[in-house]
């Protein structure tokens, strides 16, 4: 709650507000002004989005639906980070979840209502047990396995030219509609938000937390670290094949990209921008920057010179992230105070 | 093996590198005892810890728990079966309140075996054993965020996780290091309490003094192999004992 500074003589003291304190516990409300509190950085985000989405022109819907996805990836991302599991391979849980529902939909005729649930639970279920024997792997060593398992998947379809080969499959499923789309990828990302942050603040969560501090102590405390990080690789990595899925049935198709590395940066640079550790900021992050990609796209070879640019001053000048900023700003005054 | 006999370790061996941590270590321990485990810096006493406890898996030689073979379980594992250890060096979670640091061993599926099933409030059983080992009650130490704690706090907060787990052999290594003498003695009525309820006690420790006013018998450790094992004054008054000891500390 205080915080030294250097700078001579003076202090930034920080306080918490008196309605965050009181307000931390939903029971203890005892207004509208509290309530509004609570609820309005939940709430407003939430209803300000679906609003811009509906009438924003059909170009814009599209990119607010597949930022919802990056969004994703980055919850993803961050829950897995948040248990001591870094990955380089999001595009993992995303092309498995894609060619999923590509498959269920094409050689099997499901439509996309059922193919893309079922794609979110089999693909991350496939994805889990790929990751099984390196789960006792800790840090970089997780990483770059988790960055070398799509680039390798990308090459066995390339090489067996099963699934369509490089041509992919084509001609899929879609959506009713871009409307139907984009509330859909809202709801799925908010629910993702809050179901995951709850997840999180559990005392379940506590023990996924607690295996990236020190997953000696949680051994020590009988936990089985394993089987916590492949439940963890489940739960985060539905979310992250859900993402695939749909994002195969509003392209119609699904092909090797879908193993891009795309899907494995932006993510974590969604997570590093938004504030890596509360999940929210992750979706922030992706709210900023791949609408912030498009903008630029006009620029054409000098984009990912900016992107980049954009990409470093943010995390220079709020390393903390923007989603603790913002936190901080909301929940806690400053003030300087005089050290005698 | 006898009845009452709760841990039996043979010949256990484990090098790192070139160096013999731990060289051919045998001991039975009966339940209900103290043993203590004692021995100049780096004569392998936190090796052994560890190869018991089973974060590090033996060369060779064989561990017998409760007549169990547990020799290569996994840490989770061997604690599920009612083996607990503290850590030397504390690490707690350090942005988390006290009592929170208790949540893991408590979330534990022996915890809630133990427990009939019945989950209970946690955070309520976790500040009740941080009272236990001295925190105290209502105060601001118990919500306090861990890694702003003095160190004597945070080393009871390693037996209370201990004690979370509600185990049969207690394995602590180095509880009393660091902590003022009034701590200690503050420590000593819990574990009493602890004996009283039927535990087992292994203790490495460096503070000789107050090890012997509870050790039923000592091993002594000097470059990873026992050179000495019985009860505590008899083990001090053993010449090559002494000798092991000449010119490091005998207390600190
Ligand atoms: N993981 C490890 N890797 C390499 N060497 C190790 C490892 N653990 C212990 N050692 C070595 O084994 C020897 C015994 O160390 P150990 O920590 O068991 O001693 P100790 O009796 O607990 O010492 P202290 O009183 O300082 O706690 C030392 O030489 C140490 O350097
Ligand atoms: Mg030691």
């Amino acid at each position: 709650m205080k915080e030294n500074d250097k700078s001579a003589g003076r202090r930034l003291e920080r306080i918490d507000r008196g309605i965050h304190a009181r307000s931390e516990d939903i029971f203890a409300l005892n207004s509208w002004r509290e309530m509004l509190y609570l609820l309005g950085p939940r709430v407003i985000p939430v209803v300000a989005l679906v609003i811009l989405g509906l009438v924003a022109p059909l170009y814009w819907q599209r990119v607010l639906v597949s930022t919802a996805m990056f969004a994703l990836l980055a919850i993803s991302w961050d829950m897995l980070a948040s248990t001591g599991m870094v990955s380089l391979g999001q595009a993992l849980f995303f092309g498995v979840g894609a060619y999923v529902s590509g498959i269920l939909n094409h050689y099997y005729g499901l439509p996309p209502w059922l193919t893309i649930p079922l794609a979110a639970v089999i693909g991350s279920v496939i994805c889990t047990i790929m990751l099984l024997p390196v789960l006792r792997l800790r840090g970089i060593y997780f990483a770059m396995v988790t960055l070398v398992l799509p680039l390798m998947l990308e090459r066995i379809i390339e090489a067996t030219k099963i699934f369509g080969g490089t041509e992919g499959i084509s001609g899929l499923g879609q959506l009713p509609s871009v409307d139907v789309e984009f509330i859909v990828a809202m709801v799925a990302v908010w629910a993702a938000l809050f179901g995951f942050r709850r997840l999180m603040n559990s005392d379940y969560g506590l023990v996924l937390k607690g295996i990236k501090d020190n997953d000696r102590s949680v051994m020590s405390g009988s936990i089985n670290i394993y089987l916590y990080k492949a439940q963890a690789l489940l739960i985060a990595g539905s979310i992250a094949s859900l993402a695939g899925a749909f994002m195969t049935h509003a392209y119609m198709f699904v092909g090797i990209p879908v193993f891009a590395l795309d899907y494995s940066i932006i993510p974590i640079a969604a997570a590093a921008v938004g504030g890596v550790g509360t999940l929210a900021g992750s979706l922030l992050g992706a709210f900023i920057l791949v609408p912030l990609n498009e903008l630029l796209r006009g620029l054409g070879g000098l984009r990912s010179v900016i992107y980049a640019v954009l990409l470093v001053v943010f995390t220079v000048g709020l390393p903390e992230g923007i989603f603790h900023f913002l936190q901080r700003k909301y929940c806690q005054f400053e003030r300087w105070v005089e050290v005698s | 093996m006898s009845d009452d006999v709760i841990l039996e370790a043979k010949g256990l061996a484990r090098s790192f590198g070139g160096i013999k941590a731990v060289d051919g270590v045998s001991f039975e321990l009966k339940a209900n005892q103290v043993l203590g485990i004692i021995g100049p810096n780096g004569s392998g006493k936190t090796t052994l810890v560890n190869l018991l406890t089973g974060f590090v898996k033996p060369d060779q030689g064989q561990i017998l728990y409760k007549g169990q073979d547990v020799t290569g379980l996994p840490p989770y594992k061997v604690a599920a079966l009612g083996m607990a250890r503290s850590f030397q060096m504390v690490k707690p979670f350090y942005e988390l309140p006290a009592f929170k640091n208790l949540i893991i061993p408590l979330f534990s599926s022996r915890v809630r075996r133990l427990a009939g099933g019945k989950y209970g409030d946690r955070d309520a059983v976790a500040k009740d054993l941080l009272e236990e080992v001295g925190f105290e009650r209502d105060s601001q130490v118990i919500t306090q965020r861990a890694g702003s704690l003095p160190h004597g706090y945070l080393k009871r907060m390693e037996l209370a996780k201990c004690m979370a787990l509600r185990p049969d052999l207690y394995v602590l290594d180095e509880l009393f290091s660091g902590l003022s003498l009034a701590e200690v003695a503050s420590l000593v009525p819990v574990i009493d309490k602890l004996m009283a309820q039927g535990a087992t006690i292994i203790m490495v420790e460096h503070r000789l003094r107050e090890l012997f006013r509870i050790a039923n018998q000592v091993i002594v450790l000097n470059f990873g192999r026992k050179i000495a094992h019985g009860a505590p004054q008899e083990v001090m008054n053993d010449p090559e004992v002494k000798s092991a000891y000449l010119g490091s500390e005998t207390e600190d």
